[in-house]
């Protein structure tokens, strides 16, 4: 399945896989919560969010205003899984 | 609830020039074997003070005032660090390290990461690299390039991670090469190499590692920048600096220290950054910083998360095993 057609499940495996290969998530991050807090728990920093931005934007085709850079639209796992659905619902994707 | 007023960082300057003096000649002295100090001098308030305290210190005649201007330095700043080092009789050295930064490929990589997110950027053209308020958003706050035409027309785009960590990576050969340069005089004149970070760069992290981030001694790091301003008052730095706004002076397009780094103007993050230290609540501090108390927690959120980030610019060599034992 193409990223920017995946489903909700589809887009958690794509962003563990991209949190893993770029940050220090603990000794197993499959253990980590998709409640957890990325940012806040320091797990990556304001240029991982700038990296986190540009992969979500390229990955899923959508475009992320200034306005959306939220801690509800990206500060955990879940969070940014139901902000790209949400995002793809709306009829953002570019 | 006690509330913080903006006196409370003041100080008795002449005390606080005379323990900082007897400290450092104390370090330079008894603990590195040196006999004098090198200070590379911005024009700013903080190597002002930095090299006059060391001229009270060392002496004029062992102190030695570094000036290393480049294509993008301000074209008032050879001017005003000449005025520095004149007030306190000490010698200079003029180093023009823009050949240096040619030779690194600094100006080169840096356009190129500009030109791959503003194509257009080309000749005639300046640029820096602003973040948003912090007091303004709950939100992240990205960096943006900002570039302006020969025109006047200006453009601003969210930088990509890859093309704003290349034009930092760039950037800092200019600090990495003046520290390079202060270590060969201080080399050539067994003198130590004196840092000027103030205590709100030096606690959030802005410098560069290894570059002016690298000192044998940091006199000034235990003081707020509004102490160091009375400092500068007191030990006569001249008026060209104390009137000057901080700026980092490093891109072709001023930048304000806010801009890039801070939260606040430097008043009001000294403040913040104090009664943050002292624990206390936002409330207490939000009246003498004019900011509502959400405002100044964020301002709080944004220093807690910069000494995260940071800290590895802090941090010596990590060795797998004790080396040294006492």
């Amino acid at each position: 399945m193409e990223p920017n057609q995946a489903n909700s499940e589809a887009v958690e495996r794509y962003l563990r896989d991209f949190l893993s290969a770029n940050y220090f998530l603990g000794e197993d991050p499959s253990q980590l919560a998709a409640s957890s807090s990325l940012i806040e728990a320091g797990l990556i920093d304001s240029t991982g969010v700038l990296e986190l931005v540009g992969y979500l934007e390229e990955q899923f085709s959508i475009r992320i205003t200034n306005d959306e850079l939220l801690p509800e639209n990206l500060d955990s796992i879940e969070n940014i899984v139901g902000f790209v659905e949400r995002k793809r619902r709306s009829g953002q994707a570019v | 609830m006690d509330k913080v007023t903006a006196d409370v960082l003041s100080i008795d300057p002449e005390r606080v020039a005379k323990e900082i003096e007897e400290s450092l000649r104390g370090i330079v002295s008894r603990e590195l074997h040196r006999r004098g100090g090198v200070v590379g001098v911005s024009g700013g308030i903080d190597s002002s003070v930095t090299v006059g305290l060391c001229a009270r210190a060392f002496g004029p005649e062992r102190t030695l005032a570094l000036l290393m201007p480049e294509t993008d330095s301000d074209p008032e700043t050879l001017d005003i660090s000449r005025q520095v080092a004149d007030a306190f009789g000490v010698q200079t050295v003029v180093e023009d390290i823009t050949e240096i930064l040619q030779a690194t490929g600094c100006y080169e990589r840096r356009e190129e990461a500009v030109r791959s997110v503003i194509p257009q950027y080309g000749i005639g053209w300046k640029f820096k690299i602003v973040l948003p308020s912090v007091v303004g958003s709950e939100g992240y706050r990205l960096f943006s390039l900002v570039a302006q035409a020969p025109n006047g027309e200006t453009i601003e785009v969210r930088l990509p991670a890859e093309q704003y960590r290349t034009i930092v990576a760039a950037t800092n050969f200019k600090q990495r090469t003046r520290k390079m340069l202060e270590y060969f005089h201080a080399d050539r004149l067994n003198y130590a190499v004196i840092g000027t970070p103030n205590r709100l760069e030096y606690d959030q992290g802005f410098f560069v590692k290894l570059g002016d981030g690298a000192a044998d001694a940091k006199p000034i790091a235990h003081l707020y920048k509004s102490q160091v301003y009375e400092l500068a008052r007191h030990i006569g730095v001249p008026d060209a600096v104390l009137e000057r706004p901080p700026t980092t002076d490093t891109y072709s397009l001023p930048q304000s220290q806010e801009e890039f780094y801070f939260s606040l103007p430097y008043e009001g993050m000294d403040l913040c950054l104090y009664a943050h230290n002292q624990g206390l609540p936002p409330e207490a501090v939000a009246d003498a910083v004019s900011l509502s108390p959400e405002q100044v927690q964020r301002v709080y959120d944004d220093i807690d998360q910069k000494r995260r980030t940071t800290r590895y610019l802090h941090l010596a060599p990590q060795l797998v095993e004790a080396v040294f034992e006492d």
